[in-house]
């Protein structure tokens, strides 16, 4: 028990000292090919809404497995919310995981289950009691949007509402931190749009937010935080930054 | 584990069935035909085998003992010093014989009733009026029935040493067929059912497999929201026991449904053999076999559902 306590204070003052991601010159080599990320060192702060941009082989999408630990570095240390993830063994990933919200372009939802299922599902993983999860559901539906489609099956929805919902289930547990690899790869521009009204909306909450894009438009648009990577090496950090062209 | 979530596994577990209607059919039928074919071949090696226990459990030895005035016969053990036993002496030997492991029976038959049965038997009651005096007089005897055919050797000569013992008759032609038979059939049957089985492992474990790796993604999505290895794996493994239960119950009630009509069938066809032919009930049967094909096709959706999601789970 005092063993426990002692670890959440030293996770406490790592995010204090560090922000909630912290890389330290990290490296991630695949058996083929040159490394993915070259001793890349990193901290986003609590609260923080940050834009990740770069071309394909970038290393971006290398770095969101890093975050989610699904990946560890060849070397340096990666701390998510003070965890250690190099340290982190199998059993405890899933309760790190639970910190984190997660979204993907291609949304992976849970397309044999209707909406209410899919979200109710993140809720189900953390064994939140079922009164709860009547409550949370249809309140998490409705700040994305869709309170009224809680019973349509997923294939039944348009893609904007399909990232909505995952969006509502990446939010249901109240991550300190919602990881977005791609959001608006798959919608128009308005859906686009309303997304990442949404993103700005969960941050001005207080979850920090960590977005790989391409989407030129946005980036420029919404003068956060930019972070671009080259070649599996961080370029360019901008605070208000916009996207760098390749050339 | 809270038992809200052990609700929720049984309902994903059962419901998964019905998700994955097409996949699910796939693995009960495969199950079914392996396991419909295994019980089939299990009912005719085990009815075999029963015939042949029948026909061992009829094959005795017949053990004759010294009496006043017997005279010197070939092939007996009668030697200048045999011994004479008395009537409590023949009840002992009768005692020790019945103690063997290999013998299941020993009925005593005195020289008037073997007189009496070989007279009925060969000449009928009227030959046998024309013998004043029994002509067996002394030759009581042993008959010895058998529970393990192939120990007939072991036995005659152990009996041969009894001094007391002046022969012993025994066919050593129908107990070396009897074993030769229930040696071939245990051999065969094994090698046939250790074939069947390991198909049926294979094609069931193989339909299990590829229900499961459609669903990787599926998988995948638990995984990245945080599920435990455990709340992936609970649904799956009990898809995985009830289509195997399903499929393991389907081919017993097929086969126990048409075991009766099969044997009338074959009774009525075979008539001549009737009398050799001692099928085993329904009941006795299905004693081994519900146990076995419910064990396997309940094991391999366990086994075969956990260790294909294992391969999923590293994400």
């Amino acid at each position: 028990m005092a063993n426990k306590v002692m670890q959440k204070r030293r996770r406490e003052q790592m995010i204090e000292e560090n922000g909630v991601i912290y890389l330290n010159n990290v490296s991630k080599s695949y058996s083929t090919g040159s490394p993915a990320l070259n001793g890349i060192s990193l901290n986003i702060g609590r609260g923080e809404f940050v834009f990740i941009v770069g071309d394909s082989g970038s290393g971006k999408s290398t770095l969101i497995k890093l975050l989610l630990r699904e990946l560890t570095a060849t070397s340096g240390n990666v701390y998510v919310l003070g965890h250690d993830l190099g340290r982190l063994r199998h059993r405890q990933i899933p309760k790190f995981r639970r910190n984190l919200g997660v979204v993907f372009q291609d949304f992976r939802l849970l397309n044999d289950r209707n909406v209410y299922e899919n979200v109710a599902f993140a809720q189900r993983i953390v064994e939140t009691p079922g009164s709860e999860i009547r409550r949370n559901v249809p309140a998490i539906l409705a700040t994305v949007g869709l309170a009224g489609k809680y019973k349509a099956k997923t294939t039944k929805l348009s893609g904007g509402e399909q990232q909505r919902v995952a969006l509502a289930r990446a939010l249901i547990n109240n991550p300190s931190i919602l990881l977005a690899d791609e959001p608006t790869g798959n919608l128009d521009p308005k859906n686009s749009w309303e997304i990442m009204k949404l993103l700005e909306e969960i941050n001005e909450s207080g979850t920090t937010i960590v977005v790989v894009t391409h989407n030129r438009e946005i980036v420029n648009a919404m003068r956060k935080r930019v972070i671009t990577m080259k070649k599996g090496v961080i370029v360019s950090d901008e605070e208000g930054g916009a996207y760098i062209d390749e050339d | 584990m809270k038992i809200s979530t052990l609700f929720y596994t049984i309902r994903q577990g059962v419901a998964n069935i019905f998700r994955n209607k097409w996949y699910s059919f796939a693995s009960i039928a495969t199950i079914s035909a392996c396991l419909f074919l295994f019980g089939i071949f299990y009912a005719i090696v085990a009815n075999f085998e029963s015939i042949v226990k029948t026909a061992e459990e009829g094959v005795s030895v017949t053990v004759f003992f010294h009496y006043e005035g017997d005279s010197f016969e070939y092939g007996t053990n009668c030697s200048p010093d045999h011994v004479v036993p008395s009537d409590q002496r023949i009840e002992e030997i009768g005692q020790m014989i019945l103690n063997r492991a290999e013998v299941s029976d020993v009925v005593f038959i005195s020289d008037d009733e073997a007189w009496k049965d070989f007279a009925a038997e060969r000449y009928g009651e009227v030959y046998a009026v024309g013998f004043p005096e029994n002509p067996l007089a002394g030759e009581n005897s042993y008959e010895v029935f058998l529970s393990d055919v192939s120990m007939q050797s072991a036995l005659v000569t152990w009996l041969e040493s009894i001094p007391e013992v002046r022969r012993v008759n025994y066919s050593e032609l129908t107990a070396n067929t009897l074993s030769g038979v229930n040696l071939l059939i245990a051999y065969v049957s094994m090698g046939i059912i250790i074939i069947l089985l390991a198909v049926s492992i294979f094609l069931i474990s193989n339909t299990v497999a590829i229900g499961i790796s459609v669903r990787s993604a599926e998988i995948n999505i638990m995984k990245y929201i945080g599920a435990t290895d455990f709340f992936v794996r609970a649904p799956f493994v009990l898809e995985g026991m009830l289509i195997g239960l399903m499929g393991a119950a389907i081919p017993l009630g097929i086969i126990y449904s048409i075991y009766n009509y099969a044997l009338t069938y074959v009774i009525e066809r075979f008539s001549i053999l009737s009398s050799f032919l001692n099928f085993l009930p329904v009941d006795e049967l299905f004693r081994i076999l519900v146990p076995v094909s419910l064990g396997v096709g309940i094991g391999i959706g366990f086994l075969g559902s956990l260790s294909t999601v294992r391969k999923h789970l590293r994400v």
